[in-house]
This record gives structure tokens, C-alpha cells and sequence, in this order.
């Protein structure tokens, strides 16, 4: 019988996925975009499953808002990544090393 | 019928409603009369800045009135809150014009994207639901990321933007998840529901709680630069043009305030004890570490986004503390930290040439021989931040220790001591370079704008002014925390 702990479960590997994601990708921002958004959906996950388990709408509704607001965040992400790509002609992680200090 | 209760109802949230209005008017003045008059979205954007100030001035005696279904409330907290937020915007909207418009960067842009962002930190810090809050959130960021990115020629902004891009989206994503969790504690996303069953004392010893706090926690310490959450914050302060720098450093924070006020205060006062060791060690890792590193610094820009990282330390340790007192003492703190980082990064964008910053402390170079007057703003800045008598920074920093001390955190407030005497040295350093050192001969003045010279000329007598009578400020804190 799966129940609540399990889709909580699932909802944290999905967020260590995404948090892995970060902090071992070298080689692409646009790899950097996508774990965002698997971040995104495990939040989106847990909030389901708590829907569901306490009978009460509002956690799928933020979910709604969560799509939406991941969408809007993809869309200035890839803009500013035009922009970096212009500069650099790439879009390695690595590049990103102008700033330091 | 419907549609007039609603409107009935949304009065609590006239100042946000009028900001709205006036975004969409100066998005459509830019587009369509921005020929005739280019400089119609500032004047609009300054018009519509002060409206709200005025609005959130009247809403301040107000008890607390909530609506949109108890999903918005308006107290006196979060209307000194947005007057504040409104004032740094309207200073640091003021600084970019002459800026903006030397560089030839897109001015109506500049100013749509930040009024939105404003009306994202005023839903900061009016929201009583996790939703608006969190969207509030969203909407204070994601103009800021387009902000920085905006200066298309500069290779270092787009860097900027991008880290900051990725980080602040990290903080969004963590915060959500312990706001998920939270939800599966509290079974409800209203702040005030959630406060009724902590109070009750049954939900909170469970892992799920302890995962949401730890979450919302590192969310909000990544929002603020506290370490060990900052590394993005220097990057983002040395590579984004400054007119940003200086409004992304100043009403966020103030928001973010408030905003943390919600999660702690609200939502969960009665769970002080548990929160107060992760806000210890955020405080004392930032004071340590934004201190010693600026020492090092030879980017003023680089070295200001390192004090602020300590500053954001010593405005933890008014949270620590736990109590009414204590909270007041954060406000001032954020209030006068947010005056002082507007005249920091003011200077810098006043002095730069022919649209290359001044950001070097090199360029602060013999300023006294050139021009006494900024010359001796930017010391008075340097002396607050220093927290040298006085100044506000000194009454800031005075009332932060203060309200440790009477919660008998005493190690707390000497530790916080220790650090401000070791951060006394690089804002002194900044001093010597502009009274002691010989300016470089082949470098012409700017011509300084007239506007933005009188309102650093404000900007920094204030310092002065709010630190030689600095009661009427400290009791406005204290009396919207009663």
C-alpha cells in the first residue's frame, strides 16, 4: 500500500537529484535551468501529496502557482543566458569565473 | 454586488493597488510618449513612489485590517515597512536617472522593472498566506535578475546576472520546500492558522517540522547574504552597474524583514527556542566573515557586498534576542543599514566617467583635494557603517547589543564587539585614501547632476541627523512591534 511517507520520499530524492544537479554540473548552465526545475517539482510533489492526504484544495492550488511562477523564472533565465552566451560564446559553469575574489 | 464587497474589502490594500495602477500607466507612458519625452517614465515612476508613501503614511495609525480573505493584512508594521521600502526606492531611482541616461541604458525598462519589484517587497510584507507571500517573493526577484542583466555591453553584469539568477532561484526552491512541509504540519497555508497550532504545541516535535524550519531557514539566509549562504553576494554587488547594486541592496532587505517577521514572529512565536541556535551561528559566521574579508578588498564595490554581509549579521542578532525590543532594534537596524548602502554605492555611481564606474578604491583617491563636500558624505557614510558615534549606524548597532544584553546573550554582544572593531579598519581605511592620499593628476572631475547631488547631500545628512536625534525613529519601531 503506498501511503503519504512514500510520496514524501519520492519528493525529497527529486529534491536531492536537483541539489546534486548543482553542485556536481560543470559543463552547462542550461543543465543548471533544468535542476531548478526538478527542484520546483519535488516542492510541487510534497504539496500533492499533503493535498490529498489532509483533504484540503489550497495545496494544489499553490501547486498552480508554483507552474506558472517556474515558468516566468525559465523565461528570464534563458533571456539572461542569451545575454551571457553573447559575451562568452559559451555556456559552460566554468565561465562563469570573471568575479572572484 | 459581489464586485463592490470586494472593493470594500481591498481598501487595506490601497497602496499596492495604486502601485499596480501606476506600473501599467508608466509601462504604456514609455511606450507611447517616451519620444515626446524621454523622461516621462521617471517622472511618473517618482510621482507614483511618493502616492505610496503618502498612502502608507495615513495607513501607519491604523490597527491591524485584513482582507482578501484573510489573505492580505495591513498593520502598522507593514506599513512603516513599505514607506521604507518606498523612500530607498525613490532614493535610488533618483541616483540611476543621470546614470541611466549617460549610458545611454534603457530608462523605461529600468523603472518598470523596478516598480514591480517594489510591489513585490510590499506584498512581502502585507501577505498573511503562504501563497501571496511566497508569489510576492517571486516578484521582488525575478525584476532584479532582468535589472542587472540590463547593461547588454558589460560581459561582468551578464556574469552577475546569471549567479545571481541561479542562486536566488536555489533560495526560492529551498524556501518552498520547507513551506511544503510546513503545510503538511500545520494542514493549512495561513500564517495566522499556523500560529494557532503552534501554539498548541502538538506539531512541533516531529522531523517534519525540524526539515521545514532548517529549509525556510537557509531560504531566508540565502534572500539576506548571510553567510554561510553569501558566496553569490559579492559577485552579484562588484558585477552588476551600481545604480542596481544600490537598489537591490537596500529595500530588499528591508522587505526581507519583513518577511522573515512573518515566518518567525507570526507564524511561529512560540517557537523562539528553536529557531534562535540556527540565527546564532548565520549571525556569528557573518559577522567573522564579512569583516575579516573585506579587510582584503581593493573593489569598493566587492568591499561594501562583504559589509553588508556583516551588517546583516549584527541585524540577525536583534532576532536572536526574541523579543518585542529586539525586533525593534532589527527594523532601525535595516532602516538605517539601507540608508547607508544607498550613499555607498550612490558615490560610486556619481563619480563614474564617461560611464565607467568608479568602483576601485583608488578612485576615492585625494577626493577631499577635488571635492570636499562628497568627500565628507562619504566619510560620514563610512563612520556609520563603522558605527562610530555621531552617526545612526552607531545607535543601530548600540540597540541591536542592547536588546542581547537584556537576554542575558552577553558573549553574543561582545563577540558582535570584537568584529565591529576589526570592520572599523577597512571603513577607516576608505577615509585615509580621501584625506591623506594625494589624488592622480591626469584624472578630470565628473560633472555631478544637480539632483542626485542634493540627494546624496540629504541621503548623508540624514545619517548624521537620525544619529544626533535618533528617538523619533527608535520609538516609531518600538511602538509598531506593541
Amino acid at each position: 500500500m503506498i501511503n503519504l511517507s512514500h510520496f514524501l520520499i519520492l519528493g525529497a530524492i527529486l529534491f536531492c537529484l536537483g541539489l546534486t544537479g548543482f553542485v556536481v554540473n560543470r559543463k552547462n548552465l542550461i543543465n543548471l535551468l533544468m535542476c531548478v526545475e526538478l527542484l520546483l517539482l519535488a516542492v510541487n510533489f510534497n504539496l500533492i501529496a499533503f493535498s490529498n492526504s489532509l483533504n484540503d484544495i489550497s495545496g494544489q492550488v499553490f501547486v498552480f502557482f508554483i507552474l506558472t511562477v517556474a515558468a516566468a523564472e525559465a523565461a528570464i533565465g534563458l533571456a539572461i543566458l542569451m545575454v551571457f552566451y553573447r559575451h562568452k560564446h559559451t555556456i559552460a559553469v566554468a565561465e562563469l569565473d570573471e568575479l572572484k575574489g | 454586488m459581489y464586485l463592490s464587497t470586494f472593493f470594500a474589502n481591498a481598501t487595506p490594500a490601497l497602496p499596492e493597488i495604486a502601485l499596480l495602477s501606476m506600473t501599467c500607466i508608466v509601462l504604456l507612458a514609455d511606450l507611447f510618449f517616451s519620444r515626446l519625452c524621454p523622461r516621462i517614465p521617471y517622472y511618473l515612476t517618482q510621482l507614483a513612489l511618493l502616492g505610496v508613501i503618502c498612502l502608507s503614511l495615513c495607513a501607519l495609525n491604523k490597527p491591524q485590517t485584513s482582507a482578501f480573505f484573510g489573505m492580505f493584512m495591513a498593520d502598522p508594521l507593514s506599513s512603516l515597512l513599505n514607506v521604507f521600502i518606498c523612500l530607498t526606492s525613490l532614493f535610488s531611482f533618483l541616483y540611476a536617472r543621470s546614470f541611466l541616461e549617460e549610458t545611454k541604458m534603457p530608462l523605461g525598462e529600468y523603472y518598470t522593472l523596478g516598480l514591480f519589484s517594489v510591489l513585490g517587497m510590499m506584498l512581502m510584507v502585507s501577505s498573511q498566506n503562504f501563497l501571496p507571500l511566497f508569489l510576492g517573493l517571486e516578484l521582488q526577484s525575478l525584476p532584479l535578475y532582468a535589472m542587472i542583466a540590463l547593461r547588454r555591453s558589460s560581459g561582468i553584469a551578464s556574469e552577475a546576472a546569471m549567479k545571481y539568477f541561479i542562486m536566488g532561484s536555489l533560495a526560492s526552491a529551498m524556501l518552498l520546500y520547507g513551506i511544503s512541509l510546513l503545510y503538511g504540519v500545520t494542514h493549512s497555508l495561513s500564517i495566522s492558522e499556523a500560529a494557532i497550532i503552534f501554539s498548541q504545541g502538538t506539531a512541533t516535535h516531529n522531523t517534519v517540522f525540524a526539515c521545514a524550519l532548517v529549509f525556510i531557514i537557509a531560504g531566508i539566509a540565502f534572500k539576506f547574504g548571510a553567510a554561510p549562504f553569501h558566496a553569490w553576494a559579492p559577485d552579484v554587488y562588484q558585477g552588476a552597474p551600481s545604480i542596481v547594486t544600490l537598489f537591490l541592496g537596500s529595500a530588499p532587505k528591508i522587505a526581507m524583514l519583513g518577511f522573515t517577521f512573518k515566518f518567525l514572529v507570526q507564524a511561529m512565536p512560540t517557537l523562539q527556542t528553536q529557531w534562535q541556535l540556527f540565527f546564532i551561528i548565520l549571525a556569528v559566521l557573518s559577522m567573522a566573515l564579512g569583516n575579516i574579508v573585506a579587510v582584503v578588498q581593493t573593489n569598493f564595490k566587492r568591499m561594501l557586498a562583504y559589509s553588508s554581509i556583516s551588517h546583516m549579521g549584527y541585524m540577525l542578532l536583534g532576532l536572536i534576542s526574541g523579543t518585542q525590543a529586539g525586533y525593534a532594534a532589527a527594523t532601525f537596524y535595516i532602516i538605517a543599514y539601507a540608508f547607508m548602502t544607498l550613499a555607498g554605492f550612490a558615490m560610486i555611481a556619481l563619480l563614474s566617467k564617461a560611464g565607467v564606474e568608479a568602483e576601485s578604491i583608488k578612485d576615492f583617491q585625494g577626493l577631499n583635494y577635488k571635492h570636499p563636500w562628497l568627500a565628507f558624505l562619504v566619510m560620514v557614510v563610512m563612520f556609520s557603517m563603522a558605527g562610530v558615534p555621531p552617526t545612526i549606524g552607531f545607535f543601530a548597532k548600540l540597540s541591536v547589543l542592547q536588546a542581547l544584553v537584556q537576554v542575558d546573550l552577553v558573549w553574543l554582544a561582545a563577540l558582535a564587539l570584537i568584529f565591529s572593531v576589526i570592520g572599523a579598519y577597512y571603513y577607516i581605511a576608505v577615509i585615509k585614501t580621501m584625506y591623506f592620499d594625494q589624488p592622480e593628476k591626469s584624472t578630470p572631475f565628473p560633472t555631478l547632476p544637480l539632483d542626485a547631488t542634493i540627494a546624496i547631500s540629504v541621503n548623508g545628512l540624514l545619517l548624521l541627523i537620525l544619529g544626533l536625534f535618533p528617538s523619533g525613529l527608535i520609538e516609531l519601531c518600538n511602538k509598531v512591534f506593541l
